[in-house]
């Protein structure tokens, strides 16, 4: 592979036509819910840049991301997208294996020292020093470390790589540690979701490669043109929300209606993601669309907040207790309605016996 | 005030709640008892209603009632603190406890003895007796400032990134990333200040019966009145 071949030469050799690239360029655009403008500057950058290589690595996963990534609802984007990175090492996906995969690492390494973009699918679990994940012989930790030195950004793919996911549910016993937690040294991009939706993906890559830069990011490191807005925010069902129109059980009317999933759970209000106008697989559909709330498996401890059917969240204040804001607070709440009441009544008696004992003795009480 | 006459007395009635601090009082209490209510409603909404959504918007009126209340709320709280800073002494004593004070331990155990009905002796206070002051601080300015950020974190939510609110409030999710989770700590703020309006209104009714001053009518025509002439700590 020629060092300056670009990324417009890959798809042209792909047999992919200019017509057809110009469409891609728009699309990924507005995707990016970038203006007109910018259709230009992304040919432009693409025909003149040469392929950044990205290093798709796998922690403790359960490759859902591989999987969402490889059916990008738009086949064009995906098609174009997966040409168009020069994806060098991907456990998953690539047909080498053993040694002659892990030789490409080291070619990485040494072409591109410090211009490769690293994919983080999944977590490196650091407990017993990282023996609960082992590659090629070493701890997984081992090699995120190694290649992130040599890296210019990373992408945290998923749950797993941005927050620690299920295997980072308590007691989390091998310690699984979302990635910005072990490399503090680089740019991160979070794209979390379990998995990310494929568009989102290939948007967060495409903007990466194409701007060389990265997406403008919010305050937890997730790019704003997709988890700018909560499900809620833009959800189908929202005029029914603010109707106060909810699904009571999965049964009912309200269900057949498709009333809003507030009140059997739907995270939805507090989920950052792009689910409710992206929609998954080519747009066909998302939770809400199917009936079911969301889980919020793009936020931080999701898998730890109770249940997946309650839209209040357990409050792990002890890390064993598991409580509800509603039980703790009306419990308090009832206790003091009920100490009040004793309390007045105590001050009655201890009053009325006051008077009895020492009528003339009345000092404190006028 | 470095040493403390034990044996002081406290002459008769005194002018302590000034008019806009008894109005904030007042509005503050109106606006956490609707806090409450909708706040509640919120987190565990009416049963479903029929009908064509566009018919109805009441979840939308819950939100909005809860919001202005909150803004009555948290600009409250911020003119209180102003008043706090120009108005009387005894206006500073929701925000100042005086914990250096050996004294102010000294009659606050005094007044848990006298809660607690081990006495039937109690002193005057001319504010809040210092068990209460105590509480007040806890619940209006501890409790009540976190509610105002979560609860602006929270609303933020809706006025999206880069809002006033986002802009003011959105450094609790850097605390808390998870929003679900922030949502949960306000509710349980909710309780927490029930916790404190049923327990403040039974001891502020209480004192007209069974303390040595006024209780209930201070905080209406802002004197404070004693019902004996003996000294301000009991003997």
């Amino acid at each position: 592979m020629p060092v300056h071949e670009t990324f417009y030469d890959v798809m042209r050799r792909h047999g992919i036509t200019r017509r057809s690239f110009l469409k891609f360029c728009s699309l990924t655009a507005a995707g990016l819910g970038l203006g007109p403008e910018f259709v230009g500057r992304i040919a432009h950058a693409l025909e003149t840049k040469p392929r950044t290589p990205v290093i798709w690595l796998h922690g403790l996963e359960c490759t859902c991301c591989t999987e969402s990534f490889i059916r990008s609802g738009n086949p064009l984007a995906g098609d174009v997208v997966l040409s168009m990175i020069s994806l060098d090492y991907d456990d998953t996906l690539m047909a080498a294996a053993g040694h002659q995969a892990e030789e490409l690492l080291q070619q990485t390494v040494e072409k591109y020292d410090g211009e490769f973009i690293l994919a983080c699918e999944g977590n490196p679990p650091l407990n017993e020093d990282g023996m609960y994940c082992i590659q090629a012989g070493k701890p997984y930790v081992e090699k995120l470390r190694y290649m992130a030195d040599h890296c210019k950004a990373i992408i945290a793919w998923g749950s797993c790589a941005s927050w620690g996911c299920v295997q980072a549910a308590r007691p989390n016993p091998t310690q699984a540690t979302p990635i910005h937690k072990v490399i503090l040294d680089k740019p991160i991009v979070k794209v979390p979701g379990c998995p990310p939706i494929a568009e989102v993906m290939t948007g967060v890559i495409t903007y990466m490669l194409a701007f060389d830069r990265l997406p403008p990011l919010d305050r937890q490191g997730r790019p704003k043109m997709f988890y700018g807005q909560r499900l809620h925010d833009k959800c189908y069902r929202r005029p029914h929300f603010d109707a106060g129109q909810f699904v009571e059980k999965f049964d009912d009317e309200g269900a057949r209606k498709g009333y809003c999933l507030y009140k059997v759970g739907c995270k939805g209000p507090t989920t950052y993601n792009a689910c409710s106008t992206i929609e998954w697989n080519g747009g066909l559909s998302w939770p809400v669309k199917s009936g079911h709330g969301c889980l919020g498996c793009a936020e931080e401890n999701f898998w730890d907040k109770g249940s997946f059917y309650s839209s209040i969240s357990n409050l792990n204040v002890t890390g064993n207790v598991e409580a509800t804001a509603n039980q703790i607070g009306g419990t308090l709440a009832g206790a003091a309605a009920i100490g009040v009441a004793a309390h007045a009544a105590a001050t009655v008696v201890q009053k009325a016996t006051a008077k009895k004992s020492q009528p003339s003795e009345e000092v404190s009480n006028g | 005030m470095a040493s403390v006459n034990m044996t002081e007395k406290l002459p008769g009635p005194i002018y302590v709640f000034t008019m806009p601090v008894r109005i904030w009082h007042w509005l503050h209490a109106l606006s956490i008892g609707v806090l409450i209510v909708t706040g509640y409603l919120i987190a565990n909404p009416l049963a479903s209603i029929s009908g064509e959504a566009s018919d109805h918007f009441l979840m939308g009126n819950i939100r909005f009632v809860h919001f202005v209340s909150a803004f009555v709320f948290a600009i409250g709280l911020f003119v209180r603190v102003y008043l706090a800073i120009v108005g009387n002494k005894y206006a500073r004593g929701l925000f100042i406890v005086p914990v250096w004070r050996g004294v102010y331990w000294k009659r606050l155990w005094h007044e848990v003895k006298f809660y607690a009905l081990l006495t039937r002796k109690t002193g005057k206070s001319i504010g809040h007796n210092p068990l209460a002051q105590f509480a007040m601080w806890i619940f209006n300015v501890l409790v009540a400032f976190f509610m105002v950020c979560t609860g602006f974190a929270l609303y933020s939510q809706g006025t999206g990134a880069d809002s006033w609110a986002d802009n003011l409030f959105g450094w609790v999710f850097v605390l808390e990333a998870s929003s679900q989770t922030v949502r949960m700590w306000h509710l349980l703020g909710m309780w927490l200040m029930l916790f404190f309006v049923i327990i403040h209104i039974y001891m502020a009714i209480r004192a007209d019966f069974a303390s040595r001053q006024n209780g209930v009518s201070a905080m209406i025509n802002g004197w404070r009145t004693f019902k004996d002439d003996g000294p301000r700590d009991p003997q």
